[in-house]
């Protein structure tokens, strides 16, 4: 058993270095490119620590949905709007960042207080293996199955929201359109959100 | 001595691990003038949840595991807000061409 706790140990200390220095050049690093990829690693490592929790279809979910949707979302959200651009200096910025930092570092005090002194009442970790992804069928199906639906509905409302929204509604007639040289001067016409000719 | 001491992963452990990046999520959500950077940063903090989420699970719920699918619906809200964000961010840039932060002061008063 120790060789497998001391395994297990390895494995969590090595993933929550890769979540904690990943998230902090997440939020740190200039180049948002690297942010993203990063991103994909820490949701990786997250991952993992769900292997570690005996939960491989979650771990698989984290990847599927993370990973390969929402990771993938976000780059194209980054070649789509990557302008490099000046960004013009506010005055407080860097007390702006201190004091952040202050009030992120007491709130994080405090959560490893209270998860540090409290008593937890532990059973201990279940290894429930391979029948965890039958458990969760039937929860699903059983006592959740009313937020399962809700969440079906959500999932659609998501994806009509985000077509309306990143729809580009072309109010100029077709000549105007074939004779702009480039998408850049399609936006700087600056077409509405929501147009009217978007409503009918 | 590591022999005897040595056990499974305490459970504050993985508490330890969600805070942190929980505090890393929200101080990026405060502090990024990316736009794009700012739904990096939810995405983290939801991530610190699930992993609590699923420590609990696995340590105090027994073989029930309700966190487990807790932690499957945070995981597809997360994609729907994911989405629509991102589709509410092309949107104000094709409005307002930046993302920056500090230029959608619209709804300011």
């Amino acid at each position: 058993m120790t060789i497998a706790y001391s395994t297990e140990l390895i494995c969590f200390l090595i993933l929550s270095a890769v979540i904690v220095s990943g998230s902090l050049a997440v939020v740190l690093l200039e180049n948002i490119v690297y942010s993203a990829f990063l991103l994909g690693g820490v949701f990786m490592a997250v991952a993992g620590l769900y292997l570690l929790l005996n939960a491989s279809f979650v771990a698989a979910a984290q990847i599927l949905v993370y990973v390969g949707a929402v990771n993938v979302l976000i780059l194209f959200a980054i070649m789509l709007v990557n302008k490099k651009e000046k960004l013009k200096p506010i005055e407080g910025l860097v007390t702006r960042k201190l004091l952040s930092g202050g009030i992120c570092g007491g709130l994080l005090i405090l959560l490893l207080r209270v998860s540090i002194t409290t008593k937890w009442n532990l059973p201990g970790p279940t290894s429930i293996g391979e029948e965890a992804t039958d458990r969760i069928g039937e929860h699903l199906f059983t006592d959740y199955l009313l937020p399962f639906e809700l969440a079906s509905i959500l999932l659609l409302m998501a994806m009509i929201g985000a077509i309306v929204l990143a729809r580009r509604d072309i109010s100029s007639t077709e000549d105007e359109v074939k004779n702009l040289k480039n998408q850049k001067s399609l936006i700087e016409k600056k077409i509405p959100l929501l147009s009217e000719n978007s409503l009918k | 001595m590591l022999e005897n001491s040595i056990g499974p992963v305490p459970l504050q452990a993985y508490l330890i691990v969600a805070a942190f990046l929980f505090c890393t999520g929200v101080w990026g959500l405060i502090n990024s003038r990316n736009a794009v950077r700012v739904l990096m940063s939810i995405e983290l903090m939801l991530n610190a949840v699930n992993i609590n989420l699923m420590s609990f699970s696995s340590y105090i719920d027994g073989s029930i595991i309700r966190g487990q699918v807790f932690s499957i619906f945070v995981i597809t809200v997360a994609a729907a807000e994911a989405a629509v964000g991102l589709a509410i961010l092309l949107s104000l840039y094709r409005n307002r061409v930046t993302i920056d932060m500090e230029s959608f002061n619209l709804l300011k008063w």
